[in-house]
């Protein structure tokens, strides 16, 4: 694979799917710490806020510690280089948020929908347009689609105004060879002038090899995450991924040490739990399920007894997606019923 | 029995499966379909139901209003051309029950707050949106317990229920039904998130509601109240069904649902269409039995400029 002199783009998410696995609790001053240590490693452009993003603070999602407002407040004017992002699905996030977020410094977003739903997007990629916000169309558990369908629908965010796409696997599921065909039909069917991106788990490991098999195909945004802090085995780590392009000769504009640094000095001592591939994360990538579905059915499965890794089987058979966490207790209540389990076994 | 007779503006997935649940009612009965496009697939179905249809909008209805005494319009357009069909229809004495997010008339859940309506004669009640019928009642039903601080829904709709006007609209969804879980719920915040699977075979629609009580629930009263307030949901939607819960952890209680159609236009798993079309004919139905009643009448009415 020769990939020497190609230009990628690295999007930190540490600090947005790094929130899922800190349950959300993250204080101002860790924030501002990570992001000013990425912003003087030359990482051009980080996702801070909630870890469903825009609207995200709820029973279903969590709470966080401060508002969105207060976060990006906080981050946005001590950055030197680096632009801050938000994410913003649709059905969650709202316009207002999104104007709101602008107001308090970001200056990018990823829209996100599930990847067979684009077209509940146009509206809040027409507005990020209109903002002047550097604006992606984000497609999630795109593994649940096929190439074909996946193009289809970047095809239809590109309408309403993205200027990148993005093949979001959300549950850590695809191999090199899926991310292949997904972009490479999806190069295929967009303008030249729009980018495509690339998000990834590592939740069968495939992160670093997944990015690349991207990049090969077209790819020039890759997100990633320092130390991998993100939910489910987390994101395609950062450092790891900035010493392998510069080994292929990709350019990524970022000071690999200074982010290796911070990953050791910094962002593991934060980590509530090791975040890595473990049983209940490699579950999530062998079945297909969200990422951020972990923690919520490891206290379902304290709750109701059923094991964790029964219940994400099962939420993955019943393909459940995004922003449904809460059938995750309903299905470990519905599992419970069916085994004859003590109702409430925490209680 | 004399019967009233309704309009039904919209020729969309809800305005179709308006006509089968109309057409059920001992006392409504669907004379006028209103599309704006001649060959869509709703008008067809009205025309071969016996229904008169036009594709002219509004416009095209307004003329025969009297002469064939259309009473009740149920408008299931857009938030964008409601207003001005409200108003040119209760201009000549009809009733308008609106069905998409506009929310100019006061928001109407059958179950929590209709009667108050029909007694004050509205001229225009609005049905919210399908999260709102399938969760506020239950939001209801434990702030009618104890105080309800935060209410909070989550409704999981099949894809293939979702027509484009709520796609491109995702955002008048969240405000219409995140205030009425307030305002008709009786929580003191209230938010709301939309979910849309498109899973294979199509998943039945999904509600989780949660609220935060201001005290430590009253586990045994709360139960009571929603198994109660659920039979009288069924009363109309009879796929209106618990799935697990009310669940307490702390402050906060849970209640899983499902809602199953009818199967009249949309199958069964899209039940958001029928809790939304049954509700709004519930509505209508509550008006037309006082209006054959005699003990309401419906005048040409103007809303005062506000």
């Amino acid at each position: 694979m020769d990939l020497k002199g190609r230009k990628v783009v690295l999007h930190d998410m540490s600090l947005r799917d790094g929130m899922h696995a800190k349950k959300e609790q993250m204080s101002l001053e860790q924030m501002v710490n990570v992001a000013t240590a990425l912003d003087a490693a030359g990482v051009p452009l980080l996702q801070v806020t909630h870890g469903a993003g825009l609207g995200g603070n709820s029973l279903q999602h969590g709470f966080a510690p401060h508002s969105n407002e207060e976060y990006l407040r906080a981050v946005a004017p001590r950055l030197k280089q680096a632009r801050v992002s938000v994410l913003l699905i649709p059905g969650l996030g709202t316009m207002r948020e999104l104007q709101s977020a602008h107001d308090c410094g970001a200056r990018s977003v990823h829209v996100a929908t599930h990847c067979t739903e684009a077209d509940t997007s146009p509206q809040h990629i027409a507005f990020a347009r209109k903002l002047g916000m550097d604006t992606s169309g984000f497609l999630m558990m795109a593994h649940l689609n096929t190439a074909d369908g996946l193009a289809e629908q970047g095809r239809l965010m590109e309408s309403y105004g993205a200027q990148t796409v993005y093949i979001t696997d959300s549950a850590g599921y695809m191999l090199p060879d899926d991310v292949r065909r997904a972009v490479g039909r999806m190069r295929a069917v967009l303008k030249p002038e729009t980018e495509i991106g690339f998000h990834g788990h590592n939740n069968l490991g495939m992160g670093i090899a997944n990015s690349l098999a991207a990049i090969e195909e077209g790819a020039s945004r890759i997100d990633v995450s320092v130390a991998g802090l993100g939910a489910g085995a987390g994101n395609t780590p950062l450092e790891v991924f900035a010493a392998v392009c510069e080994r292929m000769g990709i350019i990524t504009g970022v000071d690999l040490f200074k982010l290796m640094d911070l990953a050791e000095d910094m962002v593991v001592p934060m980590m509530d739990h090791m975040v890595r591939v473990d049983r209940e994360s490699l579950t999530l990538g062998f079945a297909g399920v969200y990422s951020t579905f972990l923690l919520h059915s490891k206290r379902a499965s304290q709750r109701y007894g059923v094991p964790a890794r029964d219940i994400l089987v099962e939420l993955g058979r019943k393909k459940m997606i995004g922003g449904q966490e809460d059938m995750i207790l309903d299905t470990a209540m519905t599992m419970a019923k069916e085994r004859g389990l003590p109702r409430d076994v925490a209680a | 029995m004399a019967k009233i007779k309704c309009a039904l503006i919209g020729s969309g997935n809800i305005g179709t499966d308006l006509i089968y649940k109309i057409r059920r009612s001992e006392l409504l009965e669907p004379v006028w379909m209103v599309g704006i496009d001649a060959g869509s697939e709703g008008l067809a179905r009205a025309r071969a139901l016996g229904l008169k249809t036009t594709a002219e909008g509004v416009d095209g209805l307004l003329p025969h209003v009297l002469a064939d005494g259309v009473q009740i319009a149920f408008d299931a357009t857009s938030a964008y051309v409601h207003p001005e069909n409200s108003r040119r229809l209760n201009a000549l004495g009809v009733l308008v029950i609106d069905l998409t997010p506009a929310a100019i008339g006061p928001l109407c859940v059958p179950p929590v707050n209709l009667r108050e309506h029909a007694d004050k004669v509205e001229m225009n009640v609005n049905m919210i949106s399908c999260a709102g019928q399938a969760t506020i009642p239950i939001v209801h039903a434990i702030s009618r317990v104890q105080g309800v601080d935060y209410a909070e829904i989550v409704a999981s709709l099949a894809s293939k229920s979702v027509g484009p006007g709520t796609r491109a609209n995702l955002d008048e969804f969240t405000y219409t039904t995140s205030d009425a879980l307030r305002a008709v719920g009786g929580a003191r915040r209230g938010k709301a998130l939309a979910i849309i699977n498109p899973a294979e075979p199509p998943m039945i629609m999904r509600n989780t509601i949660s609220c935060l009580t201001d005290e430590e629930p009253m586990q045994a009263a709360i139960t009571a109240s929603v198994l109660e307030m659920i039979e009288e949901v069924r009363k109309y939607v009879p796929g209106y069904r618990l799935v697990n819960g009310p669940d307490f952890d702390g402050r906060r209680v849970t209640v899983f649902m499902e809602v199953a159609g009818l199967g009249d236009y949309l199958p069964t798993y899209a039940g958001n269409l029928d809790i939304m079309t049954a509700a709004a004919t519930r509505t209508a139905e509550l008006f037309a039995e006082e209006i054959l009643a005699g003990t309401i009448k419906l005048e040409p009415w103007q809303r005062e400029a506000a």
